[in-house]
């Protein structure tokens, strides 16, 4: 079997992760053992110590495959994974969030699904056999499942899962992708997913299962309809 | 070519689709209504499509509690190494 020569760069935005990183961290090294890559942890001055708990993990896995690449304050979703790239010395990048919400377990399919087809950019989706959520209500079922058809009949996507944000990059077309988008929030990882696909990068999907967040607060609140709609107008205008 | 721009396109060619219709042979009532009809039968389709959907969204039980083993394993784990992992 050939060799894996690729290195992955994993970038993890944190923000009160104290535990979430630590787990994280810990599963990750489970599930990618021959495989090459370093994690980037993107804290954006986390009040709980969550930098404290990355050294010591530091101390654990070596410095060379856990990066703390710190901001003084909350400067929002897309510069944190631009700050990441950076910093990232694979030639594939994987964006993940840090609440365990998505499993390191799917590492290797992400991979997999890589290595076989060739794809610029494998994206997890929730919405297909053997995806899946836990933890959602009926409502939130029903707006997930509302927005995801508006958006598919509005914008064509060619993804079954857009404001998904479990996603596996070749590095120089999440650059050329990430430089062109200026949404924020969830929006932003749609807006992504919407350019490469107008730019006509070869994209993958594998299924992922969602677990609501264990521990911590959601970051969710406030008027996310409002927030979604306007951001899809924008999408069906300017892509 | 932007994705809005494409669906333009496709409005354009429906509604002189329709503006034909409508000099042709089918009465001006209903060819007058037929937009109507239109967006109402998408309308329709799209609330089925999010009902179908609600339906067999699929959910996952057994994973949190394959997630909760996860947790336990990793804490072990690192508590050993003197990674603090209390949560207050």
């Amino acid at each position: 079997m050939e060799i894996n020569k690729n290195k992955y760069s994993i970038i993890v935005p944190t923000y009160n992760e104290r535990l979430n990183i630590a787990l994280l961290v810990y599963l990750v090294f489970k599930h990618l053992r021959d495989v090459d890559f370093e994690i980037i942890v993107v804290d954006d001055g986390s009040p709980d110590g969550t930098q404290e708990v990355v050294k010591q993990l530091q101390q654990v896995y070596g410095e060379d495959r856990i990066l703390l690449r710190a901001r003084p304050r909350k400067l929002g979703l897309g510069t944190a994974y631009v700050h990441g790239l950076k910093h990232a010395s694979g030639n594939f990048v994987v964006i993940m969030d840090a609440d365990l919400s998505h499993h390191p377990k799917y590492l290797p399919s992400f991979i997999r699904k890589q290595l076989e087809t060739g794809a610029s950019i494998v994206t997890g989706t929730r919405y297909v056999e053997g995806g899946g959520v836990h933890g959602w209500n009926v409502m939130r079922k029903l707006t997930s499942r509302g927005a995801n058809v508006l958006a598919q009949t509005l914008l064509w996507p060619g993804v079954s899962d857009l404001t998904g944000s479990f996603r596996l990059y070749r590095k120089s077309v999440l650059e050329d992708v990430i430089s062109s988008c200026v949404s924020k929030g969830y929006v932003f990882q749609m807006e992504m997913i919407v350019r490469a696909s107008r730019k006509r990068y070869h994209i993958e999907e594998v299924p992922i299962t969602f677990v609501d967040r264990v521990y911590g607060s959601s970051k969710l609140g406030g008027s996310e309809i409002v927030e979604y709609l306007k951001g899809l107008a924008y999408l069906l205008v300017t892509t | 070519m932007k994705h809005i721009v494409k669906l333009l396109a496709l409005l354009v060619a429906v509604s002189t689709f329709w503006i034909g219709l409508l000099e042709t042979v089918i009465p001006r009532s209903y060819a007058w209504l037929l937009p109507v009809y239109f967006v109402v039968s998408l309308g329709c389709y799209g609330l089925l499509m999010v009902g179908v959907g609600l339906m067999h969204f699929p959910t996952c039980p057994q994973e949190a509690g394959l997630l909760q083993q996860d947790i336990a394993e990793a804490k072990e784990f690192l508590k050993q190494r003197g990674v603090d992992v209390e949560y207050d």
